[in-house]
């Protein structure tokens, strides 16, 4: 697909019309919808797919030897190809689906926690992390004596470059796991300076890429990172399909996740034996349709470009930060330099909830809460903010819309 | 005050933006003889209520801390000037027709009730609102897990 010639632009209001959950009133009003980052809507291409396959060729995958199996495992398979050029992988067989970020993250803390790592050795992870990327490394923890360092942030919400290296300085980490853009925040880790540092002390380095895999181009040779995990459905595809890209050599070595069909190579009482990669972490029946969903959302936005989505969320970013900041009594959490498309703030004498019930009145869907996120809501001495995330379907007149309304909102609670 | 957000007037009437933002009950007792936190995981709202009783077991004063939305800072206030004075089965039995008017609007057995209820009725407009109902019933939770002799409650 060429997608290198489009002029850095994006015609909103056409692609709008790919959307038709956009057409939608809520509450009598236009639906003003702020909560992409918590899961993106769909575009008719993805509905579609998923819809025709149901109809005409849908089949069981990797076993049927009748033409729906074949033409259906056809379809799912060529997802992984669109997941391998998307990441620009070396190889497609190093793209191994999941159900979602959580899942892929659960993978790694399972089959390279428990089958690479050593007790004694150490994981790191970002005082930003999403709960997905906190609890599994607990469990590990808890189970393997495997110790959980946590890399400070600076109080305009970047990681602490200092601190993160002193994290590494004994040698004894073996693996970094850390978001590549915040949920909360909007931040953009320096992916590759974290690569060069966390490679210099001997760690390998897995990202967490559910939110950066949106919004910007990702290149996993040029990050030269180990592995990186995103998720379908915030990727205008389907729920229900996540990805782990880990490099070759490095998935070769690591045990099984789920023990099951489709994982073997062959079984009998006394040992089985592993499907090779990316199989061997595929057990049970995938998300067939979720792969061909997700496939009609990556030909989506590839077809669009990553030029263009990227400019576009930069003016959104940029007109919503300049809106909202002008609000009194708006606090906008995290001041990156690099960041992404969402934005959360507090509102003086407001609480996020009460926010976020007023917003909903006038038809616009922020989401409101700890996001997941509840230490990094402690770091700041938050319980919880309200958070509008921003998407190739997003117009600067809905953000206005937002801060026409939250400057309203600001009186109720006066 | 703007017409805008006239619709909402039933969530957030102005006895509960009243007591969200000036709650006369928020305050630690001194002595108390029961104590119990609730939490909200979903939303990250926690509050922890303390309970003195009097000579004849009847709640003699009660007081919360909460961090949470105005609905529920609101209820907690409203909750504890209707407990103060009552025993702790008028208090389970007045808990249980909240809950209900929270979830559907009134409560149809709750006559016996109708005085301390009136005074929570502002409260009712939640149920138009099925995620902000927890909110309403996090302090009651919190108080008859204090009254039964508990420490943690939750509004699951």
């Amino acid at each position: 697909m060429n997608v290198t010639t489009r002029p850095a632009m994006l015609d909103v209001a056409r692609i709008r019309e790919d959307f038709p959950i956009l057409r939608q009133s809520i509450r009598g009003k236009p639906l003003v919808f702020l909560d992409s980052a918590a899961s993106a809507q769909k575009p008719r291409v993805v509905i579609d797919a998923m819809r025709e396959a149901m109809e005409t060729q849908y089949a069981n995958v990797h076993r049927g030897l009748h033409w729906m199996s074949e033409r259906t495992t056809d379809a799912y398979e060529s997802a992984r190809d669109a997941v391998a050029a998307l990441l620009n992988a070396r190889d497609r067989h190093e793209v191994v689906f999941t159900r979602n970020v959580t899942e892929s993250l659960n993978l790694m803390a399972h089959s390279y926690g428990r089958g690479v790592l050593q007790p004694g050795q150490a994981v790191v992870i970002s005082g930003m992390e999403h709960h997905s990327n906190i609890v599994p490394w607990q469990l590990l923890r808890d189970a393997r004596g495997i110790e959980l360092r946590v890399a400070p942030i600076t109080d305009a919400g970047e990681l602490d470059m200092e601190g993160f290296e002193a994290l590494l300085a004994d040698g004894k980490v073996g693996l970094v796991s850390m978001t590549h853009m915040s949920n909360v925040l909007g931040t953009y880790t320096p992916a590759e300076r974290i690569v060069r540092i966390a490679h210099a002390y001997g760690a390998k380095v897995l990202f967490d890429g559910a939110q950066a895999v949106v919004h910007r181009r990702v290149d996993v040779q040029a990050l030269d990172c180990d592995f990186y995990a995103f998720t379908g459905h915030k990727l205008y595809g389907p729920t229900g399909i996540g990805v782990l890209w880990g490099r070759r050599e490095l998935l070769d070595a690591m045990p099984p996740f789920l023990g099951g069909g489709e994982m073997i190579s062959s079984v009998s009482y006394e040992r089985s034996t592993w499907a090779e990669v990316p199989h061997k972490f595929e057990a049970g029946t995938p998300p067939i349709l979720e792969g061909i969903g997700l496939k009609a959302a990556i030909d989506y936005v590839q077809a669009i470009g990553y030029g263009a989505i990227a400019a576009h969320e930069t003016s959104l970013i940029d007109h919503a930060l300049a809106r909202l900041g002008a609000i009194e009594g708006v606090h906008i959490l995290g001041r990156a330099q690099d960041r992404g498309g969402v934005v959360s703030f507090a509102l003086d004498r407001a609480h996020a909830h009460d926010v976020a019930t007023l917003l909903d009145r006038q038809g616009i869907a922020v989401r409101a809460g700890h996001h997941c996120a509840e230490p990094l809501m402690r770091r700041f001495d938050l319980e919880s903010t309200a958070r509008a995330s921003f998407a190739i379907y997003t117009t600067q007149g809905e953000i206005d819309c937002l801060a026409d309304t939250l400057m309203r909102v600001r009186e109720f609670f006066t | 005050m703007t017409d805008s957000f006239d619709d909402l007037r039933d969530l957030y009437q102005e006895v509960i933006l009243d007591h969200g933002r000036r709650p006369r009950h928020a305050r630690r007792l001194e002595s108390f003889d029961a104590t119990a936190k609730g939490d909200n995981p979903m939303c990250g709202d926690r509050i922890e209520v303390w309970v003195k009783y009097g000579p004849d077991g009847t709640i003699a004063d009660t007081g919360f801390q909460a961090r949470g939305c105005a609905i529920s800072v609101a209820s907690a206030d409203l909750m504890a000037e209707t407990v103060i004075g009552r025993s702790k089965a008028d208090t389970h039995a007045l808990f249980d027709a909240f809950r209900e008017m929270a979830r559907t609007g009134t409560c149809p057995h709750c006559d016996a009730l109708a005085e301390p209820l009136e005074r929570l009725e502002p409260l009712a407009g939640v149920h138009e609102y099925p995620s902000r109902v927890k909110c309403a019933t996090l302090a009651w939770h919190a108080l008859v897990a204090a009254l039964d002799g508990g420490k943690e409650a939750s509004s699951e």
